[in-house]
């Protein structure tokens, strides 16, 4: 079927690139629509590289992106869920060494390490302070917390959803009994 | 002289023609060849249900014993592809009821299939044997429970990640007593809760059942007394991978998995308890197939898995095995086909898991015989891809998703384009692409110059105009599926290229540069070819025709117009007759 010569449209048939009014193309374009998936940069490139200490931003979602089935991307956001859909949270006991009773938190309230520690703070109105991989918390206490297997952890090590599902308890210990791995 | 070969000799000759290409091919040698080949062939595939009508079919092939039909296009497993756009298999079902009573096998990956079309397939064929559905919906446990009170003969009831409206778990309930020819039942993606004292009969009563997949809500207490009553089994997939830690499930699970001796494929482990993982230990030698993509169990323990899977020919992951985990498999997995790497949190846009293009590298130069890769991860370089196609010339299949689109090369901020040309370059036998990253037309160039076996390229948020699209669709020989979305490609390259969309299985484009004047223009021409544009957009017929349109799906057909599309999906240039408008 040969296509070259027809005159119907004003679309012509050269390779293309070889033409010299090729409007530039540009990544929007002008409807009115809410509808359409965009194909404009969700973030910047250069975002890869900011070494900033704010927590991951959370992205404005490209639909389809990144190609993973829906089922698989709920399935830990069900594990996520799960965790909290007993009632309305995710209450876990909090003891603080020299305190003279427990208390309890919901942890579905915070969205991470440092609310959790300011929650607790507040809690038991004590400094537990920022934590660091270097130094360990730089404070009197160091909060942690018994996970799945019964052992005994310092918070902050693994990532915030998977502490979430695999805390079971939490202690504040006095940093002078904190035993440095 | 004319000689006749006695038609049961012709017979004969072509019941060893297994592939449906090699058939094709003799029917076209001559009208004898052709009506002999049309009698006897029993297996059909249909790779677009748009692209054949169900009665030209069957009018053609009179004796078919298994159908295998593909409806939705890939993207629609990203949502891509509206709600009720099609693929209904209704019309399929109806015609083989009437025409097929002697049909055994039917499977339909993203097609509509609903609880009538269950319900026929059950009281229609006497001898049913097989249904695969894969990535299928619009059907609920009711079908269930009619395919399994009525197929008497059943051997394969396979869901593959279907959506299925769980109304109860008691469909499986429904296999009679006398049922007991069951060899591979797959219900993993269900959610609800299925009788276990039935299952457990169903499983007791079926001698050859080679594959068991449960779904997430069969304790793990309970695997045990499965695997005991079929220690036969190929193939199991647990259900959740995790119980408090007893010492007494734990060493009757590890005794039951130590009891099955023939087992070759482990899946399942959702929720998993690292404690327990090691009661696997006693197959990981014999695995050939191991899909952890659930677990989300960190490196250490996933490592103490697979470091025992010497025979590991393809392996599911998430991305909690970092590159440490995959140097393991590097060393240990030495038949390693096939590697799948999906991401633990994909929209999160820092690393949760030290996973780079570093452990693919590994993988690529530990496994020799690797063919196939669908990895994601958060950063490439054209180095590490360069690496990976010459360690590996033998790659078939080579998908890699970059979470952030066009991320370029992170160690010199160029574009992956002499990376990815690389991989076309050297791996000639590929015949299955994606790729990501920041790309130009570049790349395009290199893949239609080199990449001359590829089936099937997929490609997101690349380019710079019309001549990367060009450059593939005139350069790659073998391409039969080409699926594009947010690409700045439009009508040049489309209609300078009109007649290779009739080699094509489909092409499809989404948030691309493609007009609807384009669009009517490539149906008017190309009779040969439906030309569907998808938008959901009110007030369509208001806008003017060099307006992009959202989506467009185009493939050849000879079936003609369909009769089933919803409104937001419009076939462009035929009339309503069918009739071909030529201006």
């Amino acid at each position: 079927m040969d296509l070259i010569n027809f005159e119907a449209t004003e679309l012509r048939l050269g390779l293309p690139g070889s033409t010299d009014d090729q409007p530039e193309i540009k990544s929007t374009t002008s409807h009115k629509t809410n509808k359409r998936s965009s194909s404009e940069m969700v973030s910047s490139v250069s975002d890869e590289h900011d070494s900033s200490r704010s927590p991951p931003p959370t992205k404005a979602q490209v639909v389809g992106w990144p190609p993973v089935r829906s089922y698989r991307k709920n399935i830990l956001q069900g594990k996520k869920n799960d965790q909290a859909e007993t009632g309305s949270g995710i209450y876990i006991k909090v003891s603080m060494d020299g305190a003279p009773y427990l208390r309890k938190v919901d942890l579905k309230v915070y969205q991470s390490y440092g609310e959790l520690m300011k929650g607790l703070q507040d809690m038991f109105k004590c400094i537990i302070g920022l934590y660091s991989e270097m130094e360990g918390y730089k404070s009197e206490y160091a909060p942690t917390y018994e996970d799945k297997d019964g052992d005994w952890m310092l918070v902050g090590d693994v990532p915030w959803d998977m502490f979430l599902t695999s805390c079971r308890r939490l202690r504040i210990m006095k940093s002078s009994e904190v035993i440095e791995s | 002289m004319t000689y006749s070969f006695p038609e049961e000799v012709l017979e004969h000759v072509f019941s060893f023609l297994t592939s449906q290409n090699d058939r094709n091919a003799a029917s076209l040698v001559c009208r004898t060849w052709y009506e002999m080949e049309r009698w006897c062939r029993k297996r059909i595939f249909v790779g677009n249900c748009y692209a054949v009508n169900p009665r030209v079919l069957i009018r053609r092939f009179p004796e078919v014993k298994a159908v295998e039909l593909k409806g939705k296009p890939h993207f629609a497993d990203f949502n891509l592809v509206p709600e009720g756009w099609g693929g209904f298999v209704y019309p399929w079902i109806v015609e083989f009821a009437r025409v097929y009573p002697w049909l055994e096998e039917i499977r339909l990956k993203r097609m509509v299939v609903t609880d009538e079309c269950l319900e026929i397939v059950s009281k229609a064929f006497r001898n049913f044997k097989v249904l695969i559905l894969s990535s299928c919906e619009g059907f609920s446990t009711d079908g269930l429970a009619a395919v399994a009170a009525n197929c008497r003969n059943l051997r394969v009831l396979d869901l593959r990640e279907c959506e299925v409206e769980e109304l109860s778990g008691h469909w499986l309930s429904h296999f009679p007593d006398s049922f007991t020819s069951l060899e591979s039942l797959n219900i993993a993606c269900l959610s609800l809760e299925v009788s276990f004292s039935a299952l457990e009969r169903l499983v007791s009563r079926s001698p050859n059942l080679k594959t068991l997949r449960l779904n997430r809500t069969v304790p793990l207490e309970k695997i045990s007394k499965l695997l005991q009553r079929a220690p036969q089994l190929a193939d199991f997939g647990t259900g959740a991978y995790s119980a408090e830690i007893r010492p007494d499930v734990y060493s009757s699970l590890q005794e039951a998995f130590s009891g099955c001796k023939k087992l070759k494929s482990l899946s399942g482990f959702w929720d998993v308890v690292p404690a327990y993982l090691p009661a696997v230990f006693p197959v990981c030698s014999q695995l050939t197939y191991l899909n952890l993509s659930y677990a989300t169990t960190q490196s250490p323990d996933l490592i103490k898995v697979i470091s025992q899977c010497h025979n590991l020919q393809r392996l599911v992951v998430l991305d909690y095995i970092e590159d440490m985990g995959l140097d393991t498999v590097a060393v240990t997995c030495k038949d390693l086909r096939e590697l799948v790497v999906f991401p633990s949190d994909p929209f999160v846009a820092d690393a949760n898991v030290l996973l780079t293009e570093e452990g693919l590298v590994s993988v690529s130069q530990g496994c020799s015989k690797l063919q196939s890769v669908l990895y994601f991860c958060r950063q490439m370089s054209n180095s590490a891809l360069i690496s990976i196609s010459k360690n590996r010339p033998n790659l078939t299949c080579f998908r890699l998703c970059i979470l952030e689109p066009r991320a370029p090369d992170y160690l010199t901020f160029e574009p992956l384009d002499v990376g990815f040309g690389s991989i076309v370059e050297n791996c000639k036998e590929l015949t299955r692409l994606s790729m990501s990253g920041l790309l130009t037309d570049r790349v395009f160039e290199y893949i239609g110059k080199h990449a001359k076996k590829l089936d099937m390229l997929s490609v997101a948020f690349a380019g710079d105009s019309d001549l990367g699209l060009h450059h593939v669709l005139s350069g790659c020989e073998s391409l039969r599926k080409l699926e594009i979305r947010d690409c700045p490609f439009g009508d040049k390259a489309l209609l300078a290229n009109a007649s290779k969309l009739l080699t094509m299985r489909s092409l499809w484009m989404s948030s691309c540069f493609v007009s609807f004047g384009a669009c009517k223009l490539l149906g008017q021409k190309m009779p040969g070819l439906n030309v569907e544009v998808i938008d959901e957009r009110e007030n369509l017929n208001l806008l003017p025709e060099n307006a992009p349109v959202e989506k467009v799906y185009i493939y050849r057909t000879v079936s003609g117009q369909r009769l089933d599309m919803p409104d937001f999906v419009r076939i462009m240039g035929k009339d309503k007759n069918g009739v071909y408008n030529l201006l």
